[in-house]
């Protein structure tokens, strides 16, 4: 990862964070715009999910990962906690990849 | 939260970031959710860096809600905003007076900062010394720790929508277009998903 993107996300995140206090002050965040920011991570996670198990070069695989994911979402449906979700999904992944 | 930035720190040692580059991330972004996002997207920086800023747009809801807290002037105001998080807010705003809730902010804010950014340290320096990434299954941590972050957020019905047809979109192009540019195209996602309403 360049310095560029590194400082690029840094200054954007920072000034996303710092809106409301520093411009805002107390007044409210237009309803429509809380609306957006709040189902944005809803969309954008789910993509990233979709195309961390999915994405090849440039078209869909069906591999290993697949099997890291519904490991991991099972852990989370279990309300496992967050180590666990993740070495479940680590460890199906590497099982299903040693397996196959 | 330490567990979510050790595995931040270890599969950014593993998708080639330096554990310079990996604690800059945590030092001056400080908002996991968006460092992964970046990390994940890396063979794609500027889609990374789009993707990470727009999950982030939450946080400057968040920022609105601190702001009363982190009111007055100087450098409370300046300092306080980069540790604008999930947790931070949500933990400040159970306390209805001002004065608690911005201690309570402070203090968690700063504990977690340092923990964040001493457990990315670790990771990154064991991620540096794993081996091959794929044999233990590390490329599983990004589908895992991208549904632990979503979970919470599905109970809404229209969190579900965007949900579905972001993954949808992101399918679906990705045979067609670069890498990186399915997951921000997943955003529109959220007109479809937001225009028709019901709240639960």
């Amino acid at each position: 990862m360049s310095w560029v993107a590194i400082a690029a996300l840094a200054v954007g995140t920072y000034a996303l964070k710092a809106s409301g206090p520093i411009l805002l002050g107390d007044r409210p965040l237009p309803p429509r715009l809380g609306r957006l920011a709040e189902l944005l991570p809803a969309a954008l996670l789910a993509a990233l999910i979709a195309v961390s198990v999915a994405a090849g070069d440039r078209r869909l695989v069906l591999d290993a990962r697949l099997a890291g994911f519904v490991a991991a979402a099972a852990a989370v449906w279990l309300r496992a906690s967050f180590l666990l979700v993740v070495l479940a999904g680590c460890g199906a992944t590497a099982l299903a990849r040693a397996l196959g | 939260m330490s567990v979510f930035g050790l595995s931040f720190g270890v599969v950014a040692a593993e998708q080639g970031l330096s554990v310079v580059e990996a604690s800059a991330l945590s030092l001056l972004v400080f908002a996991g959710g968006s460092q992964f996002a970046a990390v994940g997207l890396a063979g794609n920086p500027v889609a990374g860096v789009v993707a990470g800023l727009l999950l982030n747009t939450r946080l400057a809801a968040f920022g609105v809600l601190a702001a009363p807290f982190l009111g007055g002037t100087g450098w409370r105001r300046f300092a306080g905003s980069h540790l604008v998080v999930d947790e931070t807010v949500a933990l400040a705003l159970e306390h209805e007076d001002r004065e608690e809730a911005r201690a309570t902010f402070f203090f968690t804010g700063i504990l977690l900062f340092v923990c964040w950014n001493v457990v990315t340290v670790v990771g990154a320096a064991v991620g540096d010394v794993l081996g091959d990434p794929t044999t233990i299954g590390l490329d599983g941590a990004f589908p895992a720790v991208f549904v632990a972050l979503l979970a919470p957020r599905l109970v809404r019905a229209d969190a579900r929508r965007a949900a579905a047809g972001g993954a949808a979109i992101a399918l679906a192009l990705t045979p067609l277009v670069p890498a990186g540019i399915p997951v921000l195209a997943a955003s529109a996602a959220v007109l479809l998903a937001g225009r028709r309403g019901g709240e639960s």
